[in-house]
């Protein structure tokens, strides 16, 4: 059965050869940080599901004290000159193998659930999607490697530049999810509903429901994460008082306060995939570029979904 | 209560710039250890917090290893890149005389919304979309608008490009019936006794997708008008 520890060995093999390239580039203004940082990556891939939970928390601690000491990041690699050229001779077929990806995505999420080998599914149920995303990267790129002609020690050289350009930044959203444990583990969010229910004032069906939704793009934002937030504000809120005490409907309270939750997510770096991640990515000055942009947004639609609630579930 | 000083400490090390992964380490140790206290803690007890907080927090990180799959992408966008996919992305946007950033966006941000309530939500992303073709696209417009185009607004156009991204995502997943957030909140509310069906809640998310399509549109068209006023000056 094909699942989740076949992507980690390809993974762990990706970031092992990462180290050895960074370890490897003498220029490197970073090099031993980098080494360290991926190569650490790079065991918590291969060897994490043997080693003692312990040794993996200290795996990231290690990390984060790489990250921390600012040993972690990119150097300074040539500009290529010839890149329009290349599009010009390439036209619109190299849209192809960025399409891939998706593609196989969508195709295996539909075609590969059912499929069984000798009685045993050939991948995992509940991991369909990852592997079929794995498979598409994989597919994708021996294409793309066989298009231009080019060597693996390129694509891995070139991915390596991406990787760099992220940096640290590339490991926030697994470690933000395992602070998230550690938090859930320590019922920080009972501690916070117990609050909001406690000192809000709650006084009328229009007051409620502004506490549910505020409440929720709050502690989203503090979370990083809606479906944190979501069970313990219901909890406290939305269940007892607009829909206990004043009557609302459940189904429209819950669907619009999940959406609620998600107005919190655009406005914290806590929710690094969506937020610092693609900071990184695009190279932006400000790590908070990409919030800022969405702040707007965010605000407003906090306010519409307070008024949808306020007028609609009643 | 003591837990909070866990958040606390989220919030102060991101308002004094600290690396955020420290921070979420930081954080995750401040909590346990914070659980902790009540009278008579004796140091060896706290110790032993310490390490199971570790062991919670290391257990948590291998379990959420796929979080990081994304970035196995790296080398194929890399290899796209440096055979000038980002280029090519520009020209296309180059020869279409009335393409411009808010219209791009606002075209990318009902794919984007409309694709993910069909639960496509794969169709998107930072890695695999937004860096090597939508943002490029965009910032084409904007030099298109403005020859003289600002590092700021150019910043500005890339942040807007990962933003539509965003939104498009969180505010159209949501019309999808089988995405994780629908089937959590029915889940949640058949523990409290309350039976809703997926489809019902997925008909809810339908104003919200609406108000955010309004909302974020009318931002995107005002982002023009501020790129053709910069211009202009």
């Amino acid at each position: 059965m094909i699942g989740l520890p076949v992507l980690y060995v390809l993974a762990g093999a990706l970031f092992t050869v990462f180290a050895i390239g960074s370890a490897t580039d003498a220029t490197h203004p970073k090099r031993w940080g980098n080494t360290l940082f991926w190569g650490l990556f790079a065991g918590s891939f291969l060897a994490g599901s043997w080693l003692p939970d312990t040794v993996n928390g200290l795996l990231l601690v290690a990390m984060a004290l790489v990250a921390g000491l600012n040993l972690v990041g990119k150097g300074q690699s040539e500009p290529q000159s010839d890149r329009a050229e290349r599009a010009e001779r390439w036209g619109n077929s190299l849209f192809i193998p960025a399409l891939i990806p998706p593609a196989v995505t969508l195709a295996g999420t539909f075609l590969l659930k059912g499929v069984e080998i000798g009685g045993q599914p050939l991948v995992d149920p509940k991991q369909v999607t990852l592997v079929s995303l794995g498979a598409g990267i994989v597919l994708a790129t021996a294409a793309a490697l066989a298009m231009f002609r080019a060597s693996p020690a390129t694509a891995v050289r070139e991915g390596q530049r991406l990787m760099d350009s992220v940096g640290w930044a590339g490991l926030l959203p697994q470690a933000l999810a395992a602070l998230g444990a550690v938090f859930a583990a320590a019922k920080v969010g009972d501690v916070i509903g117990t609050l909001a229910g406690d000192y809000l004032p709650l006084n009328g069906p229009l007051m409620a429901v502004c506490a549910y939704t505020i409440g929720m793009a709050l502690f989203t934002a503090i979370m990083g994460n809606a479906f944190a937030a979501f069970p313990v504000m219901t909890a406290a809120i939305a269940l007892p008082l607009i829909v206990g005490q004043y009557g609302g409907d459940p189904t429209i309270v819950c669907a619009i306060g999940m959406l609620s939750g998600f107005c919190g997510t655009l406005t914290t770096p806590m929710a690094a995939n969506f937020n610092i991640v693609p900071a990184a990515l695009l190279e932006l000055p400000d790590r908070n570029g990409v919030i800022r942009a969405q702040l707007p947004t965010a605000l407003l639609l906090l306010i519409a979904n307070t008024v949808l609630m306020y007028v609609l579930a009643f | 209560m003591w837990v909070l000083l866990g958040v606390l400490a989220v919030v102060v090390g991101f308002a004094a710039r600290l690396n955020p992964l420290l921070v979420v380490v930081i954080a995750a140790l401040v909590t346990g250890l914070a659980a902790l206290i009540a009278p008579g803690l004796t140091p060896a007890a706290a110790w032993g917090g310490l390490i199971d907080t570790l062991a919670v927090l290391g257990k948590a990180f291998k379990d959420n290893r796929y979080i990081s799959i994304t970035w196995l992408i790296l080398p194929l966008i890399g290899l796209l890149e440096r055979e000038g996919l980002q280029e090519r992305a520009r020209m296309l946007i180059q020869r279409l005389r009335s393409a411009t950033t808010g219209r791009l966006l606002l075209i990318y941000l009902v794919i984007r919304q409309g694709t993910a309530a069909l639960g496509l939500t794969s169709l998107g992303g930072h890695p695999q979309m937004v860096r090597p073709l939508i943002a490029p696209m965009a910032e084409a417009a904007a030099e298109a608008q403005d020859p003289n185009l600002s590092d700021a607004s150019r910043n500005r156009v890339k942040a807007m490009a990962a933003a539509t991204d965003n939104i498009g995502l969180f505010f159209g997943e949501d019309i999808f019936i089988a995405i994780a957030s629908i089937l959590l909140i029915k889940g949640f509310l058949e523990t409290n006794g309350i039976i809703v069906t997926p489809f019902a809640l997925s008909v809810w998310a339908i104003p919200t997708a609406i108000a955010a399509l309004l909302i974020h549109g009318t931002r995107l068209l005002l982002l023009d008008r501020s790129l053709r006023r910069e211009a202009a000056r």
